[in-house]
Formats: structure tokens, sequence, C-alpha cells
């Protein structure tokens, strides 16, 4: 499903330049749930922009779906994160002036389904992480843990075939973080293709591959608890 | 390796992505609206409602000061179409032919012919201690009229500010002109001179063509039309007699045409009719004086310009506002550019909003113009020295400003909102 090779990425602060990712191989399998850990500053969250194609790397390449993805214009990219991939951000981005159902909804429009249609396949992604009783509720309205599923159903509700998250459960209380990971588990089970960074060890460790980043390179690859 | 084409990556085409881009535009500038801050929203629209009225208050306030006087004009003093006697002949040769071919018109509504005569007002010669004294006296038009006739067309007793309008079998008695009397128009120069102390019942001698007569003062008048206020009205038997007129030739025809009628068809009757070699046929609009269309024009111009900067004072007022929303939302925008939302639609959310408070604005201005300040001034007229002044606003002109606000308002809506799109999607998330 993925496929990265070379991948670099270095960020220029200054005249001083800042290599983050300095040649990473990896790839992710179809119906994979890989997780990417490492120290803070190792370059997990860079790696998940490139792959999430919110960033560009300076070199290397990343082939998605069997698309090379170097190749796309931003409007391409664009509508690549809309149509094949969803992405989980830490601070769960929610539009504040949408509610919860209308959040997952807006993706969902932008595939040019009808309003009725894309409130119907919301409702469903709001269902499958227990929300369905919260779906008019402002994100002001709904605690971390209800909002960081908010953020999940809107990056599953248009079934992409690549979910991304980063650091999923960084604001969240221990209970919380594995309600979320039980629906990461859960999507995963129906055939989701997942790559989730986290620092968590023991989260990490929930997946079926474990990547640990260090220094800009993939220094070990491990199997997971749940490929165990 | 799969091939990028437009169809797999970007949607079928882009008449149906445009559509999509307007939809979530839409979806997403209604929800912004709707759970905005009240205050704030209503400041916005406050803003754009003031703005709008001053594009079109300030320059109809301007306008309908000469807009006033154009009106008075007509109505008082040339009615819709005036006939006067050419440059050559003291009077309009054939003018019961004319007036009775007039009232012939299924368009004509009321006709008045007046007969003028030059000559002088005197006043307070009753007071003067030597026979050598100048008395108080001031050069004036003297207008003879048929009471019912000329109030049909120029509705001349409503201009009255003290006394009774004339009878038909009034004898010796006149109305004068406000702009004659110095309690009225308080100026006194050899040029421009008036009459002190009289008012209505003051005994005044009119002096015509040597033919001196004492009349009583009826009643002032007071138009603001200079042709009006500067004459003396008295009945047209009373100075056909005194000035030995037997002819019935006038010196001045006005028409009063029936609501809906086109001036210009009367003058080309009786130019058709030959009465252009006998007399000089105006419309209203070609009567009026040309400092009333310059100053109309200039006043247009000064209106057009203060418009001007208060629609570029608005432009820059929404730029700021959209601005500053998108600024603080960046991170939100970095983010629906993340999942997927692209830039048009986001555009079109903002531009939106801009043409919602620009629209809102425009109608509750527009509420404002003609539910109360067009009746109101059109009620209670601007107390100007030459003119009652109304407000123009004249439904297309007054649509071409909605239109003009409006572009100005999208356009300010559309800048910031580019500006804040084009930038890097994930610098925008994370606030760098």
């Amino acid at each position: 499903m993925i496929i990265v090779k070379g991948l670099k990425k270095t960020y220029k602060i200054g005249s001083t330049e800042l290599p983050v990712l300095r040649g990473i191989d990896m790839h992710v399998e179809k119906g994979e749930f890989v997780s990417i850990t490492g120290r803070s500053g190792s370059g997990k969250s860079t790696l998940l922009y490139q792959l999430g194609l919110l960033d560009y790397p300076n070199s290397g390449s990343i082939i998605i779906d069997r698309m090379e993805t170097s190749e796309l214009t931003s409007s391409e990219r664009t509508s690549m994160r809309l149509i094949e991939l969803g992405y989980v951000f830490q601070d769960y981005a929610l539009l504040p002036s949408l509610t919860a159902v209308e959040n997952v909804m807006v993706p969902i429009l932008m595939l040019s389904l009808s309003k009725k249609e894309a409130h119907k396949k919301a409702k469903h992604a709001l269902s499958l992480v227990g929300l369905s009783e919260r779906l008019n509720s402002l994100p002001s309205q709904l605690s971390g843990g209800e909002q960081q599923r908010v953020s999940i159903a809107r990056a599953i509700g248009f079934e992409p075939k690549i979910l991304f998250a980063d650091e999923p459960t960084a604001n969240l209380d221990t209970e919380t973080s594995k309600m979320v990971l039980d629906i990461f588990l859960q999507l995963n089970a129906l055939g989701q293709t997942i790559v989730m960074v986290t620092h968590e060890k023991d989260y990490a460790m929930l997946a079926d591959r474990i990547l640990t980043l260090s220094d800009g390179v993939i220094s070990e690859t491990k199997i997971g608890k749940k490929k165990k | 390796m799969r091939k990028i084409t437009h169809q797999t990556v970007v949607r079928e085409n882009d008449f149906l992505r445009m559509l999509t881009s307007i939809r979530v535009g839409t979806f997403l500038a209604w929800r912004d609206i709707k759970r905005a801050n009240i205050w704030t929203t209503l400041l916005i629209i406050f803003v754009m409602t003031v703005t709008f009225l001053n594009l079109v208050v300030v320059s109809g306030i301007l306008v309908g000061l000469i807009e006033g006087a154009v009106v008075a004009q007509k109505e008082h003093y040339t009615g819709d179409v005036i006939i006067s006697h050419l440059r050559q002949k003291n009077y309009i040769e054939q003018s019961t032919d004319i007036v009775r071919y007039l009232h012939s018109l299924p368009s004509v509504q009321d006709v008045s012919a007046r007969y003028i005569q030059g000559g002088s007002i005197e006043a307070n010669y009753k007071t003067k201690v030597r026979a050598s004294d100048i008395t108080d006296n001031a050069p004036a038009l003297i207008a003879g009229i048929s009471p019912f006739d000329e109030n049909s067309v120029t509705g001349i007793s409503h201009t009255l500010i003290d006394g009774k309008y004339l009878d038909e079998g009034d004898y010796d008695k006149i109305l004068v002109g406000a702009s004659l009397l110095y309690k009225y128009t308080p100026v006194d120069t050899p040029s421009l001179r008036t009459l002190e102390n009289v008012e209505v019942g003051s005994k005044v001698r009119l002096n015509i063509g040597g033919f001196v007569r004492e009349v009583t003062v009826k009643g002032i008048l007071k138009s603001k039309v200079s042709e009006v206020d500067s004459r003396i009205f008295m009945t047209d038997t009373q100075l056909r007699g005194l000035i030995g007129r037997t002819d019935l030739n006038a010196d001045e025809i006005v028409v009063k045409l029936k609501p809906g009628a086109d001036p210009s068809y009367v003058k080309n009757q009786l130019t058709n009719l030959g009465y252009a070699n006998l007399a000089k046929i105006q419309t209203s609009e070609e009567a009026q004086p040309k400092f009333l269309k310059d100053m109309k024009d200039t006043f247009n111009l000064l209106g057009n310009v203060i418009g001007t900067i208060g629609l570029v004072v608005a432009s820059i007022t929404i730029f700021i506002i959209i601005f500053v929303n998108a600024i603080t939302r960046r991170k939100y925008i970095g983010i629906m550019k993340g999942i997927g939302i692209d830039s048009d639609a986001i555009e079109l959310s903002y531009i939106m909003q801009a043409f919602f408070y620009g629209i809102f604005g425009s109608a509750i201005g527009l509420g404002i113009i003609f539910g109360f300040l067009k009746p109101y001034f059109a009620a209670n007229p601007i107390n100007f020295p030459f003119s009652d002044g109304i407000l123009v606003a004249d439904p297309m002109g007054v649509m071409v400003r909605v239109g003009v606000l409006m572009l100005a308002t999208v356009i300010a809506g559309f800048i910031p909102a580019k500006i804040v799109v084009r930038q890097n999607t994930l610098d925008a998330i994370l606030g760098r």
C-alpha cells in the first residue's frame, strides 16, 4: 500500500540546515497496522507528514497505492488526501463552528455526495466510534476523548485507503487512550490500513509492526503483539 | 504503477468540482455565520449599512438640494411646458389660439396665461419727510394672472407664507414675492433693492409703465424659485386694464400635463402647427437655468467622490475583518486543506461570508432609504436657501451602488482568504 525509498527531509532554520529524515526505506502492506515510534525529535511526526502528503520531502520517493506521489501537483495532493488518506491529528483539529456530525460530513461532501448521503455516512462513522448521541454537539461541548473520536470518525467517514494518526492519545487519559486504540484495532480488523505515530511503547506494541526511528533513520523493526 | 490522471486523483471534471466547492463553501460559510458571535456579526452588518448609506445618501442629498430647486422651478414656475414671447416680440401672438389648442389636447390638464409688465413697487411713501427724499422702492415684474388657472398649473397658493391668495374678482390687491421684501430677504444693495416694513395689509404703490396705482398687499409668496419670488402678482383683468392691453395676447403660457404625459409631445404638436414661429416653446427641462444643471452635475460628482471614498473605506474594513478572521483561523484553514478540502471551497466560504455581510448591510440600507429617509425628506425637505432639498435615490442608481458595494465586498473578502489559503498547509496547521 505504501512504499518509501530513500526519503530525506531537511528543515532550514535561517542558514542552518537540520536534517530530520536521513533516508527512510519502509513499506506498509494493505490492511496492516504499523506504528512508528521513537524519542522526541526523532522525526516520526515529520515522516507521517510526508506519508500523509502534508509536506514535501527533499528527496526520495513515496508510492501510495501504486501512485508515485512526488509527481502530484498541490491540487492533486489535496484530492488524494481527500480520496485516499484519512488523518487523525494529535490535537483533534476539529472545526469549532461545526458540530460533530458536520465536522465528519465536510470531507464527505467534498466527494460530491449529497448532503443526505454525507449525513448518513457521517452518522455511521460517529456510531463506529461510539458517538451516536453527540452528533449535534459542538467541539467545545465535547471532552478531549470525544473530540479525538470525532477526529477519527472524520478520518474514516469517507472510507480512506490509509488512516494516519499522529500521536492520537497524546492529550488523553489512559482510559480514553485505550478506547481510542480499541477503535483503531477494530477498524484494522475490518481491513483498514493504519499508520500511527506514538511515543508510548505500550500503545505502539498493539500494532502489527513497530518501526523505531532514531536520528532520522529506521533503527529497528519489531513485530507487535497483534501479530504475535 | 498507477498512472496519474485527473480522473483518478482529481474528481470527475472541473465543472462538478466547482459545483462541489460552491456547495462545501456555502456549507462552511453558513455555519460560520450562524455560529459566529452575534455582536461581531451585527457590528460588521452595521458597518456595511452605514457604508451603503454613505454611498447613497450623501450624493442623494447633494443632488437632492439641486433636484429640489429643479422640482420647485417646474412646479411653481414653468409647469411641464412653458411658452414665452420671442425675444423680438412683446407678447405671444395668437395667445388665445394657443390656449384653446392646448385645452383641446387630451394630455393637457391645465393652462395658465400670464401677462408680464416691468415696473416697480414703492413702499413707506407716506412717511417720507421731504418731497426730495427717495422713497423705498424696488424694481419688479408684475404678473397678471387668472388666480384659478395659475393655481391649477403652479399651485402658487401653496407658496404663500403670509396672507391670502388672490380671488378672481380681486382689485387693487397683490401678492408680493419674498425676494422683494427686506423682512424675508435681508439684502439691500443697489442691484437688489428690497422694501422694508411691508407686510400683509400694507399699502404700496405700483408703477407700471408710468401708471401709478396704490394697492394692498394681500399675501406674500416664497417658493424658492427666483422668477416667482421676485414678482408681484395681481389679477390679469386689472393688469390688462392698467396697461391698456385689450388683445388677450399673453407673455407667458404655462401648461400642466396629466400624469405620465410627455412634455416633448406637446411641444412637438405646437411646433408642428407653426406656433414655434410665434413663441418660444420649452419643456420644463429645457427651461431649467444652466447653473442648475451645472450645479447638479457638480454635486453629483462630489457625491460620487465622497461615495467612492466611503466605498474604499468599506472595502478596507471588510478586508481587515475577513483578514483577521482568516488569520485567526489559519490553523483551521490548514486543517481543512489537510483533510482534503480544496482551496476553492475554503476561499468561497470567505467570499460568501463577505457577500452575506454586504447583502445584509445593503438590504438594511435599502430599507432605511426607501422606508424611512426618502419619505421623511419628501415630507420634511431640508430648508436650503435656494431649494427645499429632498433625497434623490432612484431605484436604478441605488441598485448600481448595491452592485458596486457587493463587488468591492467580494473582492475585499477574496483577497485575504486567498493570501491565507495559499500558505503552506503544514505551516498553517502547526502555526509556523
